[in-house]
């Protein structure tokens, strides 16, 4: 029983320094990284509308879309859908979700959707889809905002992101942004 | 896709070169010899034994290390449990998140006590700052506990004859303040660098670009997720685990994450050979775990890069393969690399979900863990290991005629009935769970207190994928892993108390078994090396472990992985 006496005092004094020291000691160092270490934010007008690294639920037809969400891209929460590759519920769905896409995209063949744009992400706030999920839609949002294609081709291919062995990707959220300016 | 795999050997490389330093610079620590960092952390360990009122000089024999290891967790436990309990009331909640259930505390103070982080709650809504502290405390003394028990057997494994093997709290100490703090930290800033939130300010309310209002969780997130993978602990400061884009923003970030979980439990094999001088031994147990890696990873990356077959049929562009659960910044490939590296090592974090992984790559991941001795987690990947090279050596030595010898020790019948009942154990436990859980399911029966509703309620697919979600999570507990079939509604008495009791048992006798065996061995006469010796350091020997491991894993898990994962695989077309 007298050896517990040490285990507790080393207990209190590893909190101290693995729960308080090295905690603050990341937290000074983040004040000199970006907004403070409070998340990167996009401000517009002097309102935050956005973190740059959480997805935006985006389905009006003006703007391009991002990809299914198990929550809705509320990031007070985050989460897959868990669906198994077999379930036939979840078949449908995909199925359904592919029906709806061709519907808004009457222009379309199916062997052009990319399969990101009908699945969900492992988060639910996937800020990103495909190059090749931003390209298929760049007809419908010209024909509605009455912008020439071209530029739209233009603006979509500045907004590219492709680490050195990463998957091309688009930040939706800040390509509907320069969308936005383009007018 | 070419240059995605690509991707995954470089990340592979990186960390097999960052790891033979690394292990150079553990086995230096506790062989007592030193190290450049020595200035900075000599004063530091003084004080922490002043002020404990530990003679960190005393040397310990292997009873007297356990009932040290045993009594620190002990007192780790209640403090868990009883801020988990309390969080509520707590400081440092600016959610106003409520306080745990008791049988969620049980579990969740265990499964991070044990290194596992099984995470039945979300950590948005299920944990207050101030609770997030405290798990990320856990997250290091529980690793620290890992490497100090390896490295107990590692000092038994030195020739000669004695029950002298160094002391507890030193090894302890050295492993949190030496190797896992300043790595912790440079993870960590690296994702604070990269956008990952280092704050305590509460949730953040925005109106989006199309105007709606939503919430984004932040907080210190970037400390927590350092040592969350410095010591293959698992646990995610969010609830999506490193496929949250704050907690894992980009493929870099990604790359850091992967070769920090990898880091420690590559070194620890490194270790070995540097501290015992028997670098061939090392390479060899490094080769035999590496062929068992690659052997669950190339299956998985094939998998995961064709795509869903039934998704195929339906005439849509798989070119980047299967997405679901999956993050577009990271991709596939990469995504199924991490997938097995964190089965097979106990970290269990996920940057994708697993649940919806193809069946082939489930039935990998879950093969990763069954065997739970390919790398392994911080400290007892190594000693799961040992009791596999244990048994190796009984069945050689029996083969070719011998007296079964181990670095100059005789094993005998003691040591053997000791590993038998390690090996033994971690398939029983996962399929005597399994079995519970699935009897149930198959009977729908109503679960009263232990669940709200019938027992398939619980499943989020139905079908062998259903069966499949219960296997996983018993085999994460077992394996002390961490990562699930998320789909499973596991939040309640049921799944936390019995996942509790697993995740205990299977912590603590795997690492009782090896260091009572380490001890004794330790303690028996040396007898140097002969003509007659069976040479432990050759790749028939490291051949002989691998079907040790491969005969062992067949027979106990193939029936329960025939009716899950690759009845769903011959069933999806």
């Amino acid at each position: 029983m007298k050896n517990i006496f040490p285990m507790i005092k080393l207990t209190i004094v590893t909190l101290v320094l693995f729960a308080g020291i090295y905690p603050l000691a990341v937290f000074g160092i983040a004040q000199f990284a970006p907004n403070h270490g409070k998340g990167e934010t996009i401000v517009l007008n002097d309102k935050t509308i956005g973190y740059r690294r959480i997805g935006q639920e985006f389905n009006q037809s003006n703007y391009f879309w991002g990809r299914p969400s198990a929550v809705n891209y509320n990031a007070a929460g985050s989460a897959g859908s868990n669906k198994a590759p077999s379930n036939p519920e979840y078949l449908a769905l995909i199925q359904k979700r592919i029906d709806t896409f061709l519907i808004a995209h009457p222009y379309l063949k199916k062997s052009e959707i990319p399969s990101d744009m009908v699945t969900a992400s492992g988060s639910g706030l996937d800020p990103d889809i495909s190059f090749q999920g931003a390209k298929i839609q760049i007809k419908r949002i010209a024909a509605v905002r009455k912008i020439d294609e071209s530029k739209i081709q233009k603006l979509v291919s500045e907004h590219i992101e492709k680490s050195v062995f990463g998957p091309e990707k688009v930040n939706v959220l800040e390509l509907n942004l320069a969308l936005n300016k383009l007018q | 896709m070419n240059t995605e795999i690509l991707g995954v050997i470089v990340i592979f490389i990186i960390s097999i070169a960052l790891a033979l330093p690394l292990g150079s610079y553990i086995a230096r620590i506790f062989s007592g010899g030193k190290t450049f960092l020595d200035p900075v952390f000599n004063p530091i360990e003084k004080a922490i034994f002043k002020i404990s009122g530990i003679d960190f000089q005393k040397e310990m024999n292997w009873k007297q290390h356990l009932k040290t290891l045993l009594g620190l967790n002990m007192v780790w436990f209640f403090l868990a449990f009883f801020v988990l309990l309390a969080q509520g009331f707590l400081p440092l909640n600016p959610d106003h998140n409520p306080s745990m259930s008791p049988d969620l505390a049980f579990n969740t103070a265990i499964s991070f006590l044990v290194n596992c982080d099984l995470q039945h709650y979300s950590g948005e809504t299920g944990v207050s700052y101030l609770s997030q502290l405290v798990l990320m405390f856990l997250q290091f003394v529980s690793a620290g506990i890992g490497i100090a028990a390896a490295v107990v057997v590692f000092t038994a494994m030195r020739e000669r004859t004695t029950d002298k093997l160094g002391n507890f709290y030193n090894y302890f100490v050295k492993s949190c303040l030496r190797i896992l703090l300043p790595l912790s930290a440079i993870v960590a800033i690296i994702l604070v660098f990269s956008g990952t939130p280092m704050n305590f300010e509460g949730k953040d309310s925005i109106t989006t670009l199309q105007g709606q209002t939503v919430e984004v969780s932040r907080g210190p997130a970037a400390a927590f997720i350092g040592i969350k993978h410095i010591g293959t602990n698992g646990g995610g400061f969010f609830g999506a685990n490193s496929a949250h884009p704050l907690e894992n923003p980009t493929y870099f970030t990604n790359a850091v994450e992967l070769i920090a979980q990898l880091l420690i439990p590559f070194a620890m094999i490194f270790a070995i050979g540097f501290f015992l001088k028997k670098r061939r031994f090392s390479f060899i147990i490094f080769g035999v775990m590496t062929a068992g890696f690659l052997l669950l990873l190339i299956p998985t990356m094939i998998a995961e890069t064709s795509g869903n077959p039934a998704i195929e049929k339906m005439g849509i562009s798989q070119i980047s393969g299967a997405m679901e659960g999956k993050e577009v910044r990271f991709g596939p490939a990469v995504s199924g690399f991490w997938s097995i590296a964190t089965t097979v090592i106990s970290t269990g974090s996920v940057n994708s979900m697993h649940d919806s992984s193809m069946p082939v790559s489930g039935a990998m991941q879950l093969l990763g863990m069954m065997v739970n001795a390919f790398y392994g987690g911080c400290g007892v990947g190594f000693l799961n290991f040992y009791i596999f090279i244990i048994l190796a050596v009984f069945i050689s030595g029996l083969m070719v005629g011998r007296t079964p010898e181990f670095l100059g020790k005789k094993i005998e019948a003691r040591e053997v009935k000791i590993a038998a009942f390690i090996a033994i154990l971690h398939p029983f436990l996962i399929l005597s769970g399994t079995a519970l859980a699935s009897y149930f399911a198959a009977h729908d029966t109503d679960m009263g207190f232990w669940f709200s509703g019938n027992a398939t309620d619980w499943l989020n697919n139905p079908g062998h994928h259903g069966f499949s979600e219960m296997l996983y999570e018993f085999t994460s507990s077992a394996a002390n892993n961490g990562s699930g079939f998320e789909g499973l509604a596991d939040n309640n008495p049921f799944w936390n108390i019995s996942t509790g009791i697993v995740l205990l048992l299977a912590r603590f006798l795997p690492i009782i078994g090896p260091l009572a065996i380490a001890g004794l061995l330790a303690n028996k006469k040396y007898i140097p090396e002969s003509a007659g010796t069976l040479k432990t350091d050759t790749t028939i020997f490291g051949v002989m472990v691998f079907a040790v491991i491969s005969i062992i894993a067949a027979l106990s898990f193939f029936p329960a992985l025939a009716l899950g994962p690759l009845a769903e695989y011959f069933t999806l077309k």
